[in-house]
Parts: structure tokens; C-alpha cells; sequence
């Protein structure tokens, strides 16, 4: 047992720890935030947060556009364009399929619940070349659609998604559905009118997870999207990066900032949905 | 709610047809059939194809004229290759047991009594949602650049800090770092877990006299195993396909200490579209990571724990 005064110890030094670190973690973005405001001069001048001369020259700056095509703006609409679809159409085929994996059984379930479940596994590396040449025989590439990011999430390939839902639907009571069925329902009116009001929240943290994830990619803009104005804003970063290192800071990171305020801001939005979703897809219940 | 459940149940009829009855009892198939498409065409088939693709000198433009194992041959005579496999298992190496610690150890910590445990999390949490981004990586480039803020930091003490990124020795591991940066979502899993563990054990473990840290080894870690394999896996995974932070940050660079295996496959497949060359290396990646993850597999029956309620 601790005595009052080790524990009194013992107390303050995890709040330091945990203070620590979460300078650490917070520390940078906050820098980020304030070095946009700052001149190109006073960036890598100190470590302060405090702008000795504010200045909105980054923020400026950041709206020109590179070579009359891009800007940061219509830059983010690239990315939101296909981001939304992609959120709509995974939850969607998520859905239906954890539906029918989940409350049905057929012939080969078993089998077909393996491959779902080892797919989990299945590496991006291994496939990104084939899926390169099969998308350029569809005529895919640069394609004005995004078809190569949007397609594929109408048919559900991202099974840590179904995964997710069918962890929680498990735990959904069958009794409401019994009772649905009796009434008249078929299938489809019971996955709609039933089981998706009381999937909504793990629906919420997929749908969530999904545009995060999308929004931050930067490996499927890279291949498959070559027309600069129809670059999304992952792209647009790392080119105006590459184009003003070593001069431009301040309109670098407001580019970089800029980029990112729709997920900070979906984020602290909903927070809560983010823990409980990471929770309950790995945890099992 | 109506009823009218006689009508509807008279509707099954045994003898009326075969495909009837046989999407009757197997309706739930085509529920998972878009999906089950999907596989095929965006799963399976690339996944046989990049096989196949490896055994030839497939080009995306010139298409393929040689069939054999010289890509195999030529990645195991290159020590351009072999070297970024070794950085790439340098690389899986510092992050995920660093990662892990560090979310585990933070976890630990918030699950005792903390006022502001939601701050907390929160704040531990940001990293994971932005840190794949793109703008991350410029942040990590303006925080180590020579004069960047670390330097300016420890300039401010009077240390001279290394050129974090331009120096061989260190840009791995600053690399590392970002991925390290963002253990909140392992954390965030571990705290889950920890709130599991029943109360009752710890104190009947306090009463046989151990301490804190004691019961951490004794109590805490054996019924978290399950969690601890979890985020193994998945880091594991993550790890060694690593491809935004080298290439956005260092290119590769100084002197190939970055150049992760992925980068060599992203350059061979999309700068020079060599499509076997890639599919091979990408194949001996997808070899070694399979050999891991059975490995945490097979070896999870004598170190990771499930209660009794696990299987269903």
C-alpha cells in the first residue's frame, strides 16, 4: 500500500508525464498554426507560438494558383469530390454485405467468411501494380469520374469496414426483427426500417473513418489522377512542397493547414464516435 | 403494425420452383454478392495477376517477351534491393515495438483515476487522424529541418542539434518517429482493454503483496494479450508498406537510408513501368509479411490469453 505522501508523488508524476506528452503530440500542430500567421523571416527564427509581426501573406500566397489550372480551394473540392461518394458507397456496401453475412446462411458462408476475414490481411502492396493495369485496360486512369478510387468501394473491398459492422450487429437482439418479419417485412424492408436505425452509430464511425482516411490518402491520387487541375488536395500539398521549400514556408504550411481543417474540424465534431468505433472493431464484444 | 402474418407465410411453398426455393434458403448469398464481385475483380484477380506478373519482364507499354525467374535472380544479386529490404525491416523494427510501448505505457497511465482523461485522449488522438496526411509530412519536414523547430528548440539549450534529416544516421529513424507520433489509435484500443480487466483481480493481487508494477506483469499484461496481438499485427502490416513519410519527406534519401522496399516498387512500377520487376519485389514484401503474421499466429497459443467466453 502507498503511503499519502508517495501516492501524492506518484499522482503528480503521471499528470507530468501525461502532460508531456501531450505537449509533445499538440505542440507541433499548434506551431503549424502559428507559423502560418508568421513572415517567411521569423519561421525558423524560435519556437514560439506568438508571431512577432503578424502577417497574412501565407494565407495569401496560398490562394494562388499553379499555372492557372489549381488552386488550394478547387484543389480541396477535387478531393471532397470522390471523398463523399466514397464515404456513401462503402457504408452502404458495408452494410449490406455484414447484413448478409451476419443473418443469413447459404451454401459456402463458411468458406466465404474466411476469405472476408483474410482479406483483412491482403497487403495493398501486392496488389496496386495489377490494379494499375487493370484500371488503364477499363481506361480508368486520370479518369474525369475518379472511377479508380470510387468504383471499387461500391462493392465493399474495404472489409475492415464489414468487419466493424459485423461485430456490431452481432450484438443487435433478433427479437425486433422476428417481430418485423411476422408483421410482413421482407428482407430488404427489415435491413432498412430495422437493423440500420440501431446500426446508425457504428455506421457513423465507419462512415467517419472513411473520410479521414480518404481525405489523407495520397497514394491513389498519385497514380490514377495525372491532370493537374483535377488534382485533390494531397497532391496539391506535396507540389507546392516540392515547388517553395527553402523560401516559402509560410504559404507552405497555410496550404498544408487549409488542407486539413474539414478533417480537424469533422473530428472534433465527432470524437467520441472515433474512440467507440476503434473500440468496438478490434475489441470484440 | 398490421398483421397479416398468415398470407405471408403461406407464400413458402416447398414444390412450387427450384430457383425459388433455392433464393428462399440462400437469399443471404446475394446480399454478399456485390461484395463477393468486387473481390474478384479488385482482390483476387490483381492478386493472382501480380504473381503471374512477377515471373515475367512485363512492361505496361511494350508488354511481356521473357518468362522466367530473372526478376527474382536480379533482386537477389542488387544490393540497391536487398538494401531497402533491410531498411524496411530497420524500419518495422523501431516503429512498431517504439509505437507499441509508447501506447501501451500511455494507456496504463489513463486508466488509473485522471481527471481530464478526455482531454487526454483527445489530444493523444489528433496525431492518428492527420498523421497520414500530407500535411503532416510537411510539418514533419519544417519540425527536423536543420533549422527547424527540434534544432531551434535544442539551440535554445545550447545543443547543436544533428541534421536530422540530411544525416544518414538518424533519418529512419525521424521517419519512424511520425509513425510513432501518431500511437493514439493503438493507445486508444489498449485503454479499451484495460478498462476490461476486472478490479477484483488487482486487488486480490495488492492483498497477496504485489506492487504496482508486479501487477501490471502478473495481472494487467497476460488478459491484454489478445489487444497486444491486435496491435502487433496491424502495426506489423502498416510497417512494412510504409510508402508517404520517406517519399514525401526524404525521397528516399540521404543515400538510400529511407528508401523503404515500397518506394523501390512505387519507382519500378510507375516511373519506368516495369510492371514484373515490381510485382516481384512487391511479392517477396507480401512473403515476408505473411511469415510474420503467421508467426504472431501460430505463436499466439502460448503467450496470448483468451477468456472463455472467446470463439463465439
Amino acid at each position: 500500500m502507498l503511503y499519502g505522501k508517495k501516492r501524492t508523488i506518484v499522482t503528480i508524476l503521471r499528470y507530468l508525464i501525461l502532460i508531456v506528452v501531450g505537449i509533445v503530440m499538440v505542440y507541433p500542430l499548434l506551431w503549424m498554426v502559428s507559423a502560418t500567421f508568421k513572415t517567411n523571416n521569423e519561421i525558423f527564427s524560435g519556437i514560439g507560438l506568438i508571431p512577432k509581426k503578424i502577417t497574412f501573406d501565407g494565407y495569401k500566397n496560398a490562394m494562388k494558383s499553379y499555372g492557372g489550372d489549381i488552386n488550394i480551394v478547387k484543389a480541396m473540392l477535387n478531393t471532397y469530390s470522390y471523398v463523399i461518394p466514397k464515404v456513401v458507397f462503402t457504408v452502404a456496401s458495408s452494410v449490406v454485405t455484414a447484413y448478409g453475412f451476419c443473418r443469413f446462411n447459404f451454401k459456402g458462408k463458411k468458406l466465404l467468411f474466411t476469405v472476408l476475414i483474410s482479406t483483412l490481411f491482403l497487403p495493398q502492396v501486392v496488389l496496386n501494380v495489377p490494379q494499375y493495369v487493370l484500371f488503364n485496360n477499363f481506361g480508368w486512369i486520370d479518369s474525369k469520374w475518379y472511377l479508380p478510387l470510387i468504383v471499387p468501394t461500391l462493392f465493399a473491398t474495404e472489409t475492415y469496414f464489414v468487419y466493424m459492422l459485423i461485430q456490431f450487429m452481432r450484438n443487435i437482439s433478433k427479437e425486433m426483427e422476428e417481430a418485423a418479419q411476422i408483421d410482413g417485412c421482407n428482407v430488404v424492408q427489415i435491413l432498412i426500417k430495422i437493423i440500420c436505425p440501431m446500426l446508425k452509430p457504428a455506421m457513423v464511425s465507419c462512415a467517419l473513418f472513411q473520410f479521414m482516411w480518404s481525405s489523407n490518402d495520397f497514394m491513389g491520387p498519385l497514380l490514377y489522377v495525372k491532370t493537374p487541375a483535377r488534382y485533390p488536395a494531397a497532391i496539391f500539398v506535396k507540389l507546392s512542397m516540392d515547388a517553395d521549400t527553402g523560401f516559402d514556408w509560410n504559404r507552405v504550411l497555410a496550404v498544408s493547414l487549409i488542407s486539413i481543417i474539414p478533417s480537424l474540424i469533422v473530428f472534433f465534431l465527432s470524437q467520441k464516435n472515433f474512440v467507440e468505433g476503434i473500440s468496438a472493431g478490434s475489441v470484440k464484444g | 403494425m398490421t398483421k397479416r402474418t398468415s398470407t405471408k407465410t403461406v407464400q413458402v411453398n416447398p414444390a412450387k420452383s427450384g430457383w425459388k426455393r433455392f433464393v428462399k434458403n440462400n437469399i443471404g448469398f446475394f446480399f454478399i454478392l456485390p461484395w463477393l464481385i468486387g473481390f474478384i475483380i479488385f482482390r483476387l484477380y490483381p492478386f493472382i495477376s501480380s504473381l503471374i506478373y512477377s515471373f515475367t519482364d512485363f512492361q505496361l507499354f511494350n508488354g511481356v517477351s521473357k518468362v522466367g525467374l530473372m526478376n527474382y535472380e536480379e533482386i537477389f544479386a542488387s544490393k540497391k534491393i536487398m538494401k531497402a529490404f533491410s531498411v524496411t525491416f530497420k524500419y518495422a523494427f523501431i516503429t512498431v515495438p517504439l509505437k507499441l510501448a509508447v501506447s501501451l505505457f500511455i494507456a496504463y497511465i489513463l486508466n488509473f483515476k485522471i481527471k481530464g482523461v478526455n482531454l487526454f485522449r483527445t489530444a493523444y488522438y489528433i496525431p492518428s487522424i492527420l498523421g497520414g496526411s500530407v500535411a503532416i509530412a510537411v510539418l514533419w519536414k519544417a519540425v527536423f529541418r536543420d533549422d527547424g523547430l527540434i534544432n531551434t528548440a535544442l539551440a535554445f539549450f545550447g545543443v547543436d542539434g544533428p541534421k536530422w534529416l540530411s544525416d544518414p544516421s538518424y533519418a529512419l529513424f525521424i521517419i519512424s518517429l511520425l509513425r510513432v507520433w501518431q500511437f493514439g489509435s493503438a493507445m486508444v484500443i489498449f485503454l479499451a482493454a484495460l478498462k476490461n480487466v476486472p478490479v477484483e483481480l488487482y486487488e486480490a493481487a495488492a492483498i497477496d503483496g504485489a506492487g504496482k508494477g508486479r501487477q501490471f506483469i502478473s495481472v494487467t499484461l497476460p488478459l491484454i494479450t489478445p489487444v497486444v496481438f491486435y496491435n502487433l499485427v496491424t502495426q506489423l502490416c502498416q510497417a512494412f508498406q510504409e510508402f508517404n513519410g520517406p517519399y514525401i519527406i526524404t525521397q528516399g534519401g540521404p543515400r538510400n537510408a529511407t528508401t523503404l522496399i515500397s518506394l523501390l516498387i512505387y519507382n519500378s512500377a510507375f516511373k519506368t513501368y516495369e510492371m514484373g520487376m515490381a510485382s516481384a519485389m512487391a511479392w517477396i514484401m507480401f512473403i515476408i509479411l505473411t511469415i510474420f503474421t503467421a508467426i504472431a499466429f501460430i505463436s499466439q497459443k502460448y503467450w496470448v490469453y483468451y477468456s472463455d467466453d472467446e470463439g463465439r
